[in-house]
């Protein structure tokens, strides 16, 4: 079997902090992550491997050289290979643009059975890429896949997450899933792995040309969407804080409400 | 549009690289160089001491937009049952249609729907679509894309709204590339542009840690997706009218390849965070699971109902269903009473928006104070036991 795992490097969100008097997002030192649900797309493919041995695992991730680092993580958990997508003219990509690079990069690498994807990355948050990269694949997709039940031959029975339950939906294979934190708990770096890794070059691919795109279909210009203004949330003003013993405050707060008529 | 450098005119002080919020732009022999990571948000223009920077228009492709009109709604139903986030966009759309002067519609999807389209209209549609065939019952990626897609194609809306539900995440993005037009997710705030009459959509982006304004000028339809609970809900009026139109979806051997076998819903009650007036809240400081039968006691002295923080809930103690913020419920309740929660940026993300908020927590430094209405720095083990006695 063949599968294929769209993977990014993110910064950690949850460490990012926002200058309190200029307003911006302050980097320093944030460190960059592979995705969360990216690595539980890679534990899905991992554990195919596992119960089918042949089956070969190959990563594939569009974003600046320093994407390198999450690659060979990537490697080190198991992967068999990596390729990256990498160059100026994909840059300031929306996920339309995104998507039509991934895909070609998908189909410059050739076969495959299953695309796993994560559901979101942490630093757009819109869970689009997936979706979108199935359809310009022309391949069914199936979002939101918190368990996989049963691999037949020509289509696979997933779990779908919805807000209330899940949904049991039988797939047509090839696919594209993608994959939520509840299907699995991605597996560590190996010793053996990382070794391994260093030794495995990462392919690169550096212009459209090479997966079978044109330059306007790549990058800012190909992009529907134009972030017109970005801004620094604006803080919700500082209320009261309730000053003396624990019963003082607990009444004070009581009547306050009250008096507002929300008790 | 892209960012481009004067490298004349750039001295190398570096306040661009410093105020990018993407950090792409780096120092390269003493110039500023736009790098890979840039989306042309336009934060570095401004604070150019040296005019070096500017936007300039590149894009390619796009539609003739004046063949694109109405505001189209996705009305989601489950069971015949019509998404609470329908009604909600319903009220949005309405307001988005005035300030164009064009028409609201919806468009629904299901199976054995007749009663839907009136409903649709009581809450403000001028133009029901209604495809209503077997293969529709149920939510699957391809019947409802190739639907709807067929639908944008002849009818041709110039907006989009999607409630950003499982499904709406789902469907969003494949009929975007079907459509072949951009789509913005989980939109906190839609505004139209006076001028061009275009859709100005705001969002959070790196975890709400910024916000970015967000549009789609050249392609048509301009979609979005809205979260559940952000919106305002549209006045039901029964007196309203409006037109139906019935279109006729077909499908062939192969067109679907998702089949449904079966839909579990969990057996633990269902939550309505959305609707609650009240909510009082726990985190990571009740320390136990048993914590929030004392929430529990509070919630409904005052009318209310109980939710979680995410630490909270990976803690095993409560289901996840009663997660609020970024990947939980968004809510906006008239009372919020946060308990032993700190207030990161992801939980503000989701509750920010309540009437009033009050927090409960042992460290005054706590984030959640600089949100709140009401702040009592204690031990919320002492602080509800007194705010109960003093309901009486
Ligand atoms: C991608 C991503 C998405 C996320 N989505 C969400 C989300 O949707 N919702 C969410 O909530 N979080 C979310 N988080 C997690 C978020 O970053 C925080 O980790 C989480 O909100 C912390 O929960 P907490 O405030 O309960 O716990 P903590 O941060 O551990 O805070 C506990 C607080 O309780 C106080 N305390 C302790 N004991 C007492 C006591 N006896 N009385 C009073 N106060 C006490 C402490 O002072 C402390 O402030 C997300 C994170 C990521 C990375």
């Amino acid at each position: 079997m063949k599968i294929i795992v769209c993977a990014k490097q993110v910064p950690d969100t949850n460490e990012v902090k926002i200058d309190p008097v200029k307003g911006t997002l302050i980097r320093d030192g944030v460190p960059s992550i592979l995705n969360p649900d990216d690595a539980n797309a890679l534990e899905a493919a991992l554990q195919i491997k596992d119960a089918n041995p042949d089956t070969k695992v190959s990563i594939i991730s569009m974003g600046p050289p320093q994407a390198h680092y999450m690659l060979r993580e990537c490697l080190a958990m198991g992967a068999d290979e990596a390729f990256l997508i990498n160059g100026r003219v994909f840059s300031g990509a929306d996920t339309c643009a995104t998507s039509t690079t991934i895909a070609g990069g998908i189909q410059a690498i050739g076969d495959y059975d299953i695309i796993f994807a994560g559901r979101q990355a942490i630093d757009g948050d819109t869970a689009q890429v997936g979706p979108q990269i199935a359809q310009r694949l022309g391949l069914p997709v199936v979002t939101y896949v918190q368990g996989i039940r049963e691999i037949k031959d020509g289509s696979i029975v997933v779990e779908r997450q919805m807000e209330d339950g899940y949904e049991v939906i039988e797939v047509q294979t090839p696919c594209v899933l993608t994959c939520v934190k509840e299907l699995n708990e991605p597996r560590y770096m190996s010793i053996k792995g990382i070794l391994e890794a260093y030794d495995t070059p990462i392919k690169e691919f550096l212009t459209p040309e090479e997966i079978g795109l044109v330059a306007d279909q790549c990058g800012l210009k190909a992009s529907p969407t134009q972030v017109l203004r970005s801004f620094a949330p604006a803080p919700k003003g500082k209320g009261r804080m309730l000053e003396g013993t624990v019963v003082e405050m607990a009444k004070e707060l009581v009547s306050s409400l009250q008096e507002k008529h929300i008790v | 549009m892209a960012i481009v450098i004067n490298k004349e005119a750039c001295k190398g002080c570096t306040k661009c690289v410093k105020v990018c919020p993407f950090d792409a732009i780096t120092m390269v022999e003493k110039k500023a160089v736009i790098g890979a990571g840039c989306t042309s948000c336009g934060s570095c223009l401004d604070v150019c001491p040296f005019g070096a920077i500017s936007k300039i228009e590149d894009r390619v492709g796009g539609v003739d937009i004046s063949l694109y009109h109405d505001v189209w709604v996705f009305a989601e139903q489950r069971e015949g049952k019509l998404m609470n986030v329908a009604i909600e966009l319903l009220g949005e759309g309405r307001k988005l249609a005035s300030q164009i002067g064009c028409r609201l519609c919806a468009i629904v999807c299901g199976s054995g729907i007749s009663d839907l389209p009136a409903e649709l209209i009581a809450y403000g549609a001028d133009v029901v679509y209604v495809a209503d065939a077997p293969e529709l019952a149920n939510y699957t990626t391809d019947a409802y894309t190739k639907t709807i897609y067929e639908a944008i194609d002849q009818y041709k809306p110039e907006i989009c709204l999607l409630g950003a539900t499982h499904i709406g995440r789902d469907l969003g993005p494949c009929l975007a590339v079907r459509c072949n037009t951009g789509l913005t997710a989980d939109c906190t705030s839609l505004e139209i542009d006076p001028h061009t009459k275009g859709i100005l959509q705001t969002r959070p982006a790196f975890g709400g840690n910024l916000m970015a304004t967000i549009g789609c000028p050249n392609h048509r339809p301009q979609m979005s997706t809205v979260r559940p609970g952000v919106m305002e809900k549209a006045l039901r009026d029964e007196s309203r009218t409006g037109e139906v139109i019935a279109l006729k979806p077909s499908f062939a051997e192969g067109d679907i390849r998702q089949k449904v076998l079966e839909i579990v819903k969990n057996v633990t009650e269902t939550v309505s965070l959305n609707d609650a007036d009240v909510i009082v809240a726990g985190g990571a400081g009740l320390g136990a699971a048993e914590g929030f039968e004392l929430l529990k006691k509070l919630a409904s002295r005052l009318g209310g109902t109980i939710a979680a923080s995410r630490a909270a809930v990976d803690s095993g103690w409560i289901d996840h269903a009663y997660q609020v913020g970024q990947t939980g419920t968004t809510v906006k309740p008239k009372l919020y009473i946060a308990c032993g929660i700190s207030g990161a940026i992801q939980h503000l993300a989701g509750m920010q928006r309540s009437g009033l908020i009050v927090a409960i927590n042992k460290n005054e430094d706590a984030p959640i104070f600089e949100v709140a209405d009401y702040g009592i720095v204690g031990d919320l083990y002492q602080v509800i036991p007194a705010m109960l006695e003093a309901l009486g």
